[in-house]
């Protein structure tokens, strides 16, 4: 079967029920490796789940890495949409780190708070959405094949942001290769603070209102793949572009302007990471949101609804994970990673591993 | 029975229900050349792909040099010396001449010493065959004649005595067809065998001793060429059909809506897709344009509606020219809101987006339509209400305007298509096979639609490979081949016969 294929089963079936076998599988390998690096996988669960959700900073953290990667989940699946695969998300978060970074930087003695957050998430949709746009006009105009150079672009920003955080943008005087504190007028309000104006306590954690600005992303996201012109054209171009040139599309604008949202959306990750939570730029923190955002928006089926409910898995399994390592140090940060690349390997390469199996069930009963 | 190379006996072959060879027998004599004509669709493709070894025959038997043989592939083809040059060239484009040919056959676990052998051996091949090929030249930066000659070469090296053609001169310039036959001539007096795939009458009576002529899966004539000529082979490839009757009135004519002036299209290779096209079509007529597919109708209809650039010429659209106009949108977008519009011959690939509902289908390229939309929103009621009325008015089944597209049968699908340009209220509409894969009832509600559509005064350019459709809708008959208008006939006057000859680039 080929990749992204529409699938034989009805749709509610194929939203709901291989994503859980596939889900299943892959805890299941992970639950044999567990037992064989001599731990009981039921207890490991255990303490995942409730280092997750079971406690209120866990649930915060939880949504905190949730909101990261909706944005980059749905970053991919706006190329995705248009016929392409993005897995850039991760240098163009990176570059929309350096979009706030260097506003901030610039601005934050001066502009008041609204306005100085205003502007830096402005700035980091434009630096993702220029990160962005180059490969999309190397596939457009010269057939550069956008998975390869959206990979490029990833270590080429790698490098670029290291070099810059190194050697121009490090504080003065420090050992470590981060900018000073960020200013707070640029400082996203955290939820708790958000909570505490209407009476609620909840406990201090990095969640903060970008969660709030993922949701919108996601309502906004679904209005426009599949309620206006241009979302029309984006998924005509991404499934028939010989129709879409029949139909007088203008197929090289419909992916360029894609692969600028794409990069725009990557960009909103890095205002969670740093303006919600360091507060200042730092050289690791898209640590991998981008890569996750591939798996997200496959696991996701590229809808908005499956995609925040995929983010959540991954955001519960990076905060139960940590718990986890912390509680059980022969389940170190590597072990997480590696049921992450499971369930990445189950949902995302293998997602229709199971199709064949459980198609007979559905045939029948139409 | 030694100077038969190849006997054919009762071969039958099925694809799900449709029969592409029925009980087909032919006799090919060795060191002959013998050609196998008809139009498309005719199953001759099909019978050489099962002597190649690609299909296996449901029933029948083939016998090589008498010999009654099973051929399970193309490697126990090649080993009983048939060899293929496919009409898509099978050609690694960054190797040498030379390494193509041993490709595959390369002898031995060092190339080296292959290698040598096979310059030995391909340097008394050209030698023999005339076929002037340099064995260390770049494939790619072959021209399609010489890449062909490689093509033969190749079998030819495998020893091949019988050399099967698909349609050679497809993507040859007449020049290079000459030297193409030039070949063949010499192989055949080295005693080689040759088959012929083509649907050029002329090809056919030049060069050909034998001829077999196939029409709908079966054979219906196998004759040698000295005892025909191009009328006949035609009227045998086109047969007489029984026409389907469409009932319209006189056709009353007004001005010109298109003018088509010294069209050409050259592709990236330099051959001539469109060359030199003029003629017109009015308001109220159906100009039927007839030909064996790939003769460049479906370039024409790209060229008209936008899809493809023309390389020179001029197409008068109510009097303003269309390739002096200087576009800002995709030419696709801007004719249609011009009054141009266009069924395109690939309904499932072009015309529809498979994936998608019913509703979203119907505004594909009327997307902009200022009534469906609310702000910045699609108004899904608009849509889905415009879909209905479709529904209604072309009788679409199932009538589920939220229905996948690709889950439709074809004569629904094109009923989808035709409703949505006929909605435009177009000046001109451009139609490409518009009943390819429709059930007989919705041909006849197709037909008659378009003929409504003639009578209301539009302008009508139909192109067809079906010669009942075009002799039975048009008033105007335009006969293509190679890239040019070989004849025009009024749509009275015109008979499968006079329409397959031109086809074929006979003359008149």
């Amino acid at each position: 079967m080929k990749f992204g294929q529409p699938s034989t089963l009805p749709r509610w079936a194929q939203l709901t029920v291989l994503p859980a076998l596939n889900l299943m599988a892959a805890l299941l390998v992970t639950a044999l490796v567990t037992w064989l690096i001599g731990e009981n996988p039921l207890e490991c669960l255990e303490i995942l789940v409730k280092g997750a959700v079971g406690y209120g900073e866990g649930i915060g953290y939880t949504l905190f890495y949730t909101t990261s990667f909706v944005f980059t989940g749905l970053a991919v699946a706006t190329a995705f949409h248009a016929g392409m695969f993005n897995i850039g998300a991760e240098g163009q978060a990176y570059l929309g780190g350096l979009g706030v970074t260097l506003v901030v930087l610039a601005f934050d003695t001066v502009l008041p708070a609204p306005l100085m957050v205003t502007l830096a998430i402005l700035a980091s949709m434009l630096f993702g959405a220029a990160w962005a746009f180059i490969p999309g006009w190397l596939q457009a105009r010269r057939g550069s094949h956008i998975v390869v150079t959206t990979m490029m672009f990833n270590f080429i920003a790698s490098s670029l942001m290291l070099y810059l955080i190194g050697h121009l943008l490090i504080e003065p005087g420090s050992q470590n290769p981060t900018t000073r504190e960020f200013g707070a007028s640029s400082w996203v309000s955290s939820m708790q603070a958000i909570a505490a104006s209407v009476g609620l306590d909840i406990p201090a954690t990095p969640l903060n209102a970008s969660f709030i600005l993922a949701i919108v992303a996601s309502v906004l996201f679904y209005i426009v793949v599949w309620h206006t012109r241009w979302g029309f054209q984006l998924r005509t171009v991404g499934v028939n572009d010989k129709a879409a040139r029949y139909a007088g599309i203008n197929v090289t604008l419909v992916i360029l302007l894609a692969m600028c949202v794409s990069g725009a959306l990557s960009g909103l990750a890095a205002v969670n990471e740093l303006l919600g939570s360091t507060h200042r730029m730092n050289v690791a923190f898209t640590n991998g949101i981008g890569f996750v955002g591939v798996a997200v928006a496959l696991m996701g089926r590229n809808h908005p609804v499956g995609i925040f409910l995929s983010a959540l898995l991954f955001g519960a399994l990076t905060q139960g994970g940590l718990d986890l390592s912390f509680e059980k140090p022969v389940i170190t940060r590597e072990m997480i990673i590696f049921i992450q690349g499971l369930i990445i390997l189950f949902c995302g390469a293998l997602e229709n591993l199971f199709e064949p199996f459980i198609a007979p069930l559905f045939k029948r009963r139409k | 029975m030694t100077d038969i190379a190849i006997e054919l006996i009762g071969i039958s072959k099925s694809f799900g229900a449709v029969k592409a060879n029925e009980d087909v027998s032919m006799s090919i004599a060795k060191g002959s050349i013998h050609g196998i004509i008809g139009e498309n669709g005719a199953g001759k493709s099909t019978l050489m792909s099962i002597l190649y070894g690609y299909y296996q025959a449901d029933t029948g038997a083939i016998k090589v040099h008498g010999r009654e043989t099973r051929i399970r592939n193309s490697q126990e083809a090649i080993r009983l010396g048939i060899g293929m040059v496919h009409q898509h060239f099978m050609l690694v484009d960054t190797f040498t001449v030379l390494e193509n040919i041993v490709l595959g056959a390369e002898g031995g676990m060092l190339l080296a010493e292959g290698m040598a052998a096979a310059r030995e051996h391909l340097k008394a091949l050209n030698k023999d065959y005339s076929l002037e090929v340099d064995p260390d030249a770049i494939v790619g930066e072959l021209g399609v004649g010489l890449q062909q000659r490689v093509e033969i070469l190749k079998a030819l090296y495998r020893g091949a005595d019988v050399l099967i053609l698909d349609e050679p001169t497809a993507v040859l310039t007449p020049q290079e067809a000459d030297h193409l036959f030039r070949i063949l001539n010499a192989l055949r007096d080295q005693g080689k065998t040759v088959i012929l795939i083509t649907h050029k009458l002329r090809e056919v009576m030049e060069i050909t001793d034998a001829v077999s002529v196939m029409r709908a899966g079966k054979v219906v004539g196998n004759v040698f060429t000295r005892d025909v000529n191009q009328e006949i082979l035609a009227d045998l490839m086109v047969g007489r059909k029984v026409i389907l009757k469409v009932n319209k009135a006189e056709c009353n004519a007004g001005d010109a809506v298109l003018d088509v002036k010294n069209l050409s299209l050259t592709d990236e290779r330099g051959v001539k897709l469109l060359d030199s096209l003029n003629f017109t079509v009015r308001a109220g007529e159906i100009v039927g344009v007839a030909g064996v597919s790939g003769n460049g109708q479906s370039e024409l209809l790209e060229v008209l509606a936008g899809m493809l650039v023309p390389t020179t010429g001029a197409i008068v659209f109510k009097g303003e020219d269309l390739c002096a106009r200087r576009y800002r949108h995709p030419r696709a977008a801007e004719l249609r809101k011009l009054g141009i519009a266009h069924v395109p011959e690939d309904r499932s690939r072009e015309g529809l987006v498979k994936a998608f509902s019913m509703y979203e289908n119907a505004i594909l390229g009327y997307d902009d339509t200022a009534a469906l939309s609310r702000g910045p929103l699609f108004s899904r009621k608009a849509l889905i209400e415009r879909t209905r009325t479709f529904i209604s008015e072309f009788d679409i089944r199932p009538a589920n305007a939220l229905l996948r597209v690709g889950l439709l049968s074809g004569g629904n699908q094109q009923k989808v298509v035709l409703a949505r340009e006929i909605d435009a209220n177009p000046e001109l509409l451009l139609i490409g096979q518009p009943t390819r894969g429709v059930d007989i009832g919705a041909i006849e509600f197709i037909h008659k639609r378009l003929i409504q559509l003639r009578d209301e005064g539009k302008a009508i350019l139909l192109v067809s490979v079906e010669l009942e459709e075009i002799l039975a809708l048009s008033d105007r008959i335009l006969v293509m081949a190679g890239g040019k208008i070989t004849g025009e006939v009024s749509g009275n006057e015109a008979t499968t016969t006079s329409l397959g000859l031109l086809m074929g680039g006979g003359s008149h």
